[in-house]
């Protein structure tokens, strides 16, 4: 136990020095690295009085020191600067924004391991054979195909050849008039089942199916191939061929006994896909007009938006910081040997 | 000082042995041997693109208002695109930013990369903790997202796509190669060299550095599939190569707003990524059994 509390110590330890890190190196890219910060944060009718003021404001003309520490202050009173393009602060657009990412992303995310997870415990169990073949090749064609591809593809087939699902967006536009969902939490879905709205619950769920399948892709190929990995190996263990002579069911083995040890690798794959999700998102959304933080990302990237632009890149990549965290911990928590090391 | 050149001939021949061995798995493998293929044609076309293309020039950009939005035919296997370019041309151009570019992104991740991992790895200590402290800080973001902040801080374009990719990969091979290093730091022919007074620098050069290729290698292989899909995620979104010069990601999303009718614009570039990244992860795979058997199966 002492030792679990100090492993998890230690760790937090060094997720507030890579956060610090990571706010040097944003601070870097969004103050140092462009030759006119100041003319970037006003956008392209920079008058040069503008230019002036924003560099005083930003502190352009002072020690990088003091430059830091103004980027800090700004950043700890929730400061993440102001959009050009929408004209409202960054934080601002996050929060409002979250909700449609995080459904598409646990979505996504969820399909991942419940396709994921129990092919690779079938490609395992059947090493060598067709099934196993089958996975093998699903997975890597999963992790080899571009999200911006697979997105097209999907579109393709799912809405010009077969009309069954819808192009893109959230919901269909004249589900306003028909049956506007409440807004209690913004995950449609829940707001939708929240509120017995079952016409707009069904809209919402056939949008979401192509974005979190196009999403899912990569990591079911990742998880799978992982879980494979990892089944491989437990199933040779002693105490399996021990219980294998003691002719307990193969059924048993491989779901109870086995998959319980490969839990704690998979989780870890799974936590690093939801990064690969993370950066999924900012294709799947684009490419099926999800109005959530990937689609505010890329737009700000393509208008030279640069207070959105840096403002999410720190936001990213502290959510990537802090999702390795809890995995981490997770982790240790779930299997001993880890904090043991 | 005469033990170590007999050591390092020993290491050469030994070498030599694991590439012959790599070779015979791979012609033995139909799949690897298909990849490897597919990825030396893919890299020929692309340096030959000029000679290959049936059109080059409308493949560099120029446009041919005549057949704009031909659909595939005998003349214009794969069509033609908006601009009414040869999409066949435009396709095998387009290798250049999409496969070489990635693949020199990928040597200069590792000459940044795997110098500093082994002089973390040799000397330990405070040099140790300060190169991979910084390293970890870059390990931080997430790969693409990195690339994305530095291309926008730079300008988008393809040379400053390629410097974002760049930066954000080095810290990987730092990483493997620090990790290599601490394991061979404490074998013979590094201590007997040590033990002679061979300089620290020449150490690391002519004894840690030589034996690292074989992981790097592999590891490289395994990555360019995941950089040439963030090179091609980087055109697609606009940052990369600049219209009207041609690139697989770039064309993907040119062919966005016609998918429904003329859908040659995105599949055919789309689907060229496709084969190479899927050739690089098939041979990854493979070179990873020969290395690390025990990892992966």
């Amino acid at each position: 136990m002492m030792r679990k509390l100090e492993f998890i110590l230690r760790r937090l330890l060094s997720f507030i020095f890579v956060l610090i890190g990571v706010s040097v190196i944003t601070f870097f890219l969004s103050r140092v690295v462009p030759t006119n910060a100041a003319a970037l944060y006003i956008g392209p009718r920079a008058r040069p009085e503008d230019i002036e003021r924003v560099s005083k404001q930003l502190g352009l003309d002072r020690p990088l020191p003091v430059q830091y520490a103004i980027y800090m202050r700004d950043l700890l009173h929730g400061d993440l600067g102001t959009s050009i393009g929408t004209k409202r602060p960054v934080l601002t657009e996050i929060v409002d924004r979250a909700p449609a990412s995080l459904e598409l992303l646990f979505t996504g995310m969820f399909l991942a391991a419940l396709i994921g997870v129990p092919l690779g415990v079938l490609s395992a169990r059947w090493q060598g054979k067709p099934l196993d073949v089958a996975v093998r090749t699903i997975s890597i064609v999963g992790v080899s195909m571009p999200a911006f591809y697979l997105g097209l593809l999907l579109q393709i087939l799912f809405f010009r050849n077969l009309d069954w699902l819808p192009l893109a967006g959230r919901v269909s536009t004249d589900l306003r008039f028909t049956n506007p969902i409440e807004s209690i939490t913004n995950f449609l879905i829940l707001d939708a089942l929240l509120t017995r709205n079952w016409v707009a619950l069904k809209n919402a769920a056939i949008h979401l199916v192509l974005p979190a399948l196009t999403l899912a892709a990569y990591p079911i190929g990742l998880i799978a191939r992982m879980t494979r990995a990892t089944m491989l190996e437990v199933l040779e263990q002693d105490y399996i061929r021990t219980a294998r002579a003691y002719g307990i069911k193969d059924f048993i083995i491989t779901y109870l006994y086995a998959l319980k040890n490969a839990i704690s690798p998979t989780l870890t794959v799974i936590g690093l896909t939801i990064a690969f999700a993370l950066t999924g998102t900012f294709f799947v959304e684009l490419i099926f007009t999800w109005p959530g933080l990937g689609l505010f990302t890329v737009r700000s990237l393509l208008n030279v938006d640069y207070p959105a632009i840096m403002g999410m890149t720190l936001f990213g990549a502290t959510a990537y910081v802090i999702i390795n965290l809890i995995v981490d911990v997770l982790q240790a928590w779930i299997d001993p040997r880890i904090s043991l090391k | 000082m005469t033990a170590v050149p007999a050591l390092s001939v020993e290491l050469e021949t030994q070498s030599t042995r694991t590439f012959r061995h790599v070779l015979s798995v791979i012609v033995r493998d139909p799949l690897s041997l298909a990849s490897t293929i597919v990825i030396i044609l893919f890299i020929l076309i692309a340096i030959f693109a000029y000679q290959v293309a049936p059109y080059p020039a409308e493949g560099a950009g120029k446009t041919n208002v005549a057949n704009t939005m031909l659909a595939p035919s005998a003349g214009h296997i794969l069509g033609a695109d908006r601009l009414g370019r040869d999409m066949f041309s435009c396709v095998i151009m387009g290798a250049r930013p999409a496969l070489i570019v990635p693949i020199g992104v990928v040597v200069f991740a590792i000459l940044i990369g795997a110098p500093l991992g082994a002089i973390a790895g040799y000397k330990g200590g405070w040099v140790d903790e300060v190169i991979m402290r910084i390293t970890d800080l870059f390990l931080a973001f997430p790969s693409l997202l990195l690339a994305m902040a530095i291309t926008s801080a730079l300008g988008r374009g393809l040379q400053n796509a390629a410097i974002a990719l760049i930066i954000s990969w080095w810290p990987w091979y730092t990483r493997l190669v620090r990790g290599v290093t601490i394991s061979l730091r404490e074998r013979y022919f590094v201590e007997a060299a040590r033990a002679t007074g061979v300089r620290d620098s020449v150490i690391i050069l002519r004894h840690i550095l030589p034996n690292t290729i074989s992981p790097i290698l592999v590891q490289a292989t395994v990555d360019l599939g995941t950089v040439i899909l963030a090179m091609g995620g980087l055109a697609f979104l606009g940052l990369g190569t600049q219209p009207p010069a041609p690139d697989w990601g770039l064309m993907v999303s040119e062919g966005r707003d016609y998918i429904l009718k003329q859908w040659w614009i995105s599949t055919f570039p789309g689907i060229a990524i496709f084969i190479v990244v899927l050739a690089f992860n098939l041979l990854g795979d493979t070179l990873r059994d020969i290395f690390d058997p025990r990892q992966y199966r």
